[in-house]
């Protein structure tokens, strides 16, 4: 009967330094700061606990949250799939800008694209005079919400859909129209379900980024409770007002949200794995 | 977060035949409509900043970053990423040499755990340590009988930054180091050289570029956090204010050409990071299509 092994047999050394650094530094960092913030949410008991997390205003603050995140996780789908076609299958001058310019949601500061966006969307902001003059108010509205929270995921779809489309046999297009299919036809019969788990990961991805994100939308949203308060926000106000409790409640709900989300993601990822193989 | 690396050259890349291709008048919509979707979102905005920053003149523009408050605060930006990135970067090395060199029980939960700050709101993951370290936090009394403050201090901020950047490097660090597969350490050792002497003639070299590009993020995620830092910092002008959050005030005291000056600064280092970024993942595709050429 095989024992135990905690470790497979190797002959580089190291294991045990490394790992060792590598947990403590994870104790330190993660562990011990996550398992504060469970002990502080369930310290008064479970009935506590719920009357924070679930009351009117966290509803209201879920609720735009859940979706604005997945409006703006739904615009990046549809363009950021268009984005990544063009970027991988056609020429045109000015490609690999663009390319690279695609990840600045990623290399800004929150605050910076907060302020920038909350300018240009603002009555007479460089966007938002024009929507203005259509009586369209988009900065402090859950439209605005939304706006910024398509800025901040719109690298996602592009950079998972990418590599999946650079995956893509040509032969397989071919064989589809020598079979006489038509160019839309092989789109939306072959191509697309082929591209499937890449496009649902990265609006998986986009999803779960907007989720939690905090300052590029605290200042477009101009923050009014039960209309244009995010989660992330309100555990902010909770914080000011010292009520820890209704803090960690709506932390640990989101927390939750998060979790389940990453396991979607993990699957579709999987199953993305599967397919190509 | 973003893929990292990719290595591999396009197969569509070098015309593709005309069987696959969509007729051209959808393909110059497809360009038109991607061009105009980025240029609204993410153009607009990146011209704004500086169109806003020197909205009131150059001399403005330049007091607005002489001030002492702004240095202070460009000062702690420096500080907190000075520190968290060099630790980190020793972390990554430490978990990808032990993740992708040993096999082990509990390795998949160690690997999950390295990913969690992508999945945890900055705004949480300022909060979880208040709740470690503040006033009413578990170490809370013990830290201020001896008079040693984290939270609303630097230290805190410091910690804060550490928490939501360390996974950059490691992440770089471990896919291309299970590719690479452990022979060369392996023959390393056979020839004699000891555990220290492999990993920084042999290991090092071989994921140089991976390190950099993760470093490049790390860097760029650990000057511009703002969320978590928020809530740790107090936001005690000249002291505890990193140069997010320094911006943050100048535009709620409606002092926006300062505010887009500092902002604009912080652009500028975005798009630097983009610069780098893109030139590592130039080089690495030129090393790979290098290798594969002599293998």
């Amino acid at each position: 009967m095989a024992r135990f092994r905690f470790k497979q047999h190797s002959v580089l050394p190291g294991f045990g330094l490394s790992l060792g650094f590598t947990v403590f530094y994870l104790s330190l960092i993660v562990l011990l700061p996550l398992a504060a913030l469970f002990q502080r949410s369930f310290s008064k008991g479970w009935g506590h606990f719920w009357d924070a997390a679930w009351n009117e205003r966290a509803i209201a603050a879920y609720k735009l949250t859940f979706l604005a995140s997945f409006g703006g996780a739904l615009v990046n789908l549809v363009f950021g799939f268009l984005l990544a076609w063009a970027l991988t299958r056609y020429r045109f001058p000015g490609r690999r800008i663009l390319d690279a310019v695609v990840d600045l949601p990623f290399a800004l500061p929150t605050a910076v694209s907060g302020i920038a966006l909350a300018t240009i969307y603002s009555t007479n902001g460089w966007v938002g005079q024009w929507f203005d003059k259509i009586n369209v108010k988009i900065s402090y509205t859950p439209l605005g919400v939304m706006v910024a929270l398509t800025f901040i995921g719109l690298p996602f779809v592009v950079r998972t859909v990418q590599p999946a489309l650079q995956d893509l046999e040509g032969e397989i297009e071919e064989a589809s129209a020598s079979l006489g299919a038509s160019r839309w036809q092989t789109f939306y019969r072959v191509i697309l379900p082929l591209l499937l788990p890449a496009l649902l990961t990265g609006f998986a991805l986009s999803f779960a980024r907007a989720l939690g994100e905090y300052g590029s939308v605290v200042f477009i949203s101009g923050n009014m409770p039960m209309r244009t308060e995010i989660a992330p926000l309100l555990i902010v106000q909770r914080l000011e007002d010292y009520d820890y409790a209704g803090a960690t409640a709506i932390a640990v709900m989101t927390l939750a949200a998060s979790f389940v989300l990453l396991l979607i993601i993990n699957m579709l990822q999987r199953w993305g794995t599967r397919r190509a193989a | 977060m973003a893929g990292g690396l990719t290595f591999k050259a396009g197969k569509n890349e070098g015309g593709i035949n005309a069987v696959r291709q969509e007729p051209a008048f959808v393909r110059i919509a497809i360009i038109a409509i991607s061009v105009i979707f980025l240029a609204l979102f993410l153009g607009i905005p990146l011209v704004a900043i500086f169109v806003e920053a020197f909205r009131k003149g150059v001399d403005v523009y330049f007091e607005a970053l002489k001030e002492p408050d702004a240095l202070a605060a460009i000062k702690l930006t420096l500080l907190a990423a000075g520190i968290a990135v060099p630790l980190n970067i020793v972390f990554g090395l430490a978990a990808s040499w032990a993740i992708a060199r040993f096999e082990f029980w509990g390795k998949s939960v160690l690997t999950t755990l390295v990913d969690l700050p992508f999945a945890i709101s900055p705004v949480i993951s300022g909060l979880i340590y208040v709740l470690l370290f503040g006033m009413q936090g578990w170490l809370g009394e013990w830290l201020a009988k001896h008079d040693i403050k984290i939270i609303f201090a630097v230290p805190g901020i410091v910690l804060a930054t550490i928490f939501v950047t360390f996974p950059f490097v490691a992440r770089q660090l471990i896919p291309l180091m299970q590719e690479q597969g452990a022979e060369e350490e392996q023959a390393a050792m056979t020839l004699g050289a000891s555990g220290f002497k492999t990993f920084f003639r042999v290991t090092l070299p071989n994921v140089k570029w991976a390190l950099i590009y993760g470093v490049i993020l790390c860097n760029a995620r650990a000057m511009g956090e703002f969320g978590a830092v928020s809530i740790v910092s107090g936001h005690i002008r000249g002291e505890t204010n990193t140069m997010p959050l320094h911006v943050e005030i100048l535009y709620n005291e409606y002092n926006f050409a300062a505010a887009f000056a500092v902002a604009s600064v912080l652009a500028v280092l975005a798009l630097i990071t983009l610069g780098l970024k893109t030139l590592v993942e130039w080089r690495t595709r030129v090393a790979v299509a290098q290798a594969e050429r002599v293998n």
